[in-house]
């Protein structure tokens, strides 16, 4: 390698670091998702796009139609949430997801991608719970 | 760091086959760990399958780690000794780094898809983990920046040192900041991890095998820049250019890769003929069967040990 080619290779690496801080700050990566209760009593400017992380509280799951509503619960507030699509399977009630959306005006969140967020426990199945389904916690 | 003696695993007789020793131990620990991961081990009740991604990503994750620790110290010692065999060391290292760490994030991402439902997400963890593996890919770059090689392995070795900073970075985002990612199950203050007892048998495992694998790559390619590094004199060259004949199995146009050596790379120019290609294809079994011949017909080709 050239001094040349090396120096244009260090240049293009150290541009390409500062645009990914740069995207992760525009992204919010040190605070990927605010909790219920931040969201409601700190709501963000209407229509900007926020991630909100939570437990899915236990039998709130409803799907009907393409769209699934369920409850966000951090202990000291809860917020509904209303997913376009079909949820991915890795959410279940009882664990913890961060969505990513909008606040609507009547206090739902309308949210277009959802992220299961799994524990730092590893078990295996208990006698008469199924491996990867129906894990309540 | 001068000294007379041969380095173990890389100079003296013996050190070929000691390094593919290393490489079997590690192969052995991989299969007993991939198969205790793969099968002995229970399924994990909630993620299913997919959390068996585990027995390679935290292993990739560590050697990563490892790796450049091990170019923080090899940088340490080439600022205090000025030896280019350190400089070689942090090469070797940095290469596994930045390998091990592009493998963990692709490990990941499927992990991710398969746990989180998305390949990627703007998380803490995975952006300093991409950040780390592009410090270290500057870091083998620099080397070659200037027409100095002695210049670029300094500047180099300065980035070696400052770049370890972010690996506390990575493995604490998880605590530092919220993160899509879980807390650590075994680097926790917890004297019981909250990880089934054969679950956590088939990590270890894995990750014994992972560092062993690590050493035995890092091994054979400092081996390879030590082969392809020139004796200082020109009587020793022409010697050298008869000794490099025997490694031709490994398919490799020598005359490219001797200008890796710092002697001839001071022109600058003849750096340039430095090909990406000496170095994959050449198998250890080439190496290593061919460097007993090689150390008996010229001896000078290992300088200053």
């Amino acid at each position: 390698m050239t001094p040349r080619r090396a120096r244009l290779l260090v240049a293009a690496v150290a541009v390409a670091a500062a645009a990914l801080l740069v995207a992760a700050g525009m992204q919010g990566t040190l605070t990927f998702y605010r909790t219920p209760a931040e969201v409601l009593h700190d709501p963000a400017p209407a229509g900007q796009r926020v991630r909100l992380g939570g437990t899915v509280v236990p039998g709130s799951l409803r799907s009907e139609g393409g769209r699934t509503r369920f409850l966000l619960r951090d202990g000291a507030a809860e917020i509904t949430v209303e997913q376009s699509a079909s949820l991915p399977g890795t959410v279940r009630e009882g664990q913890d997801a961060v969505v990513e959306g909008v606040l609507d005006a009547h206090g739902v969140f309308r949210s277009d991608t959802v992220m299961a967020k799994h524990g730092n426990e590893y078990r295996p199945a208990g006698p008469g719970e199924a491996a990867d389904g129906g894990a309540a916690r | 760091m001068p000294t007379s003696q041969p380095t173990p695993l890389l100079g003296g007789r013996r050190a070929a086959a000691d390094r593919r020793t290393v490489g079997w131990a590690g192969a052995g620990l991989g299969a007993a760990g991939l198969v205790t991961g793969l099968s002995v081990a229970p399924t994990d009740a909630v993620q299913g399958p997919a959390q068996r991604l585990m027995y390679l990503h935290v292993p990739a994750a560590w050697t990563a780690y490892l790796a450049f620790f091990a170019v923080l110290v090899s940088s340490v010692a080439y600022l205090a000794w000025r030896d280019p065999r350190w400089d070689r060391a942090a090469r070797a290292a940095a290469e596994l780094g930045v390998g091990a760490t592009v493998l963990t994030v692709v490990l990941g991402a499927i992990w991710g898809r398969a746990a989180w439902d998305v390949w990627w997400a703007w998380d803490p963890r995975l952006v300093s983990t991409v950040a780390l593996a592009a410090v270290y890919l500057g870091q083998l770059a620099l080397r070659w920046t200037h027409g100095d090689p002695a210049r670029g392995a300094r500047s180099a070795a300065v980035l070696g040192i400052a770049g370890f900073a972010l690996v506390p970075v990575v493995h604490f985002s998880v605590v530092w900041w919220r993160s899509l990612h879980q807390q650590a199950t075994i680097l926790a203050p917890r004297t019981s991890p909250p990880i089934d007892a054969v679950m956590l048998a088939a990590l270890l495992l894995c990750l014994a095998a992972a560092t062993v694998t690590g050493a035995w790559l890092f091994l054979r390619r400092l081996a390879i820049l030590e082969s392809h590094t020139e004796p200082r004199t020109a009587g020793e060259a022409r010697t050298e250019s008869c000794g490099e004949a025997r490694t031709e199995p490994c398919g490799e146009a020598r005359a490219e890769a001797r200008a890796d050596s710092y002697a001839e790379a001071r022109g600058g120019s003849r750096a340039e003929a430095r090909g990406d290609s000496h170095t994959e294809p050449c198998t250890e079994a080439g190496v290593a069967g061919a460097a007993p011949a090689g150390e008996r017909s010229a001896p000078a080709r290992v300088p200053a040990r």
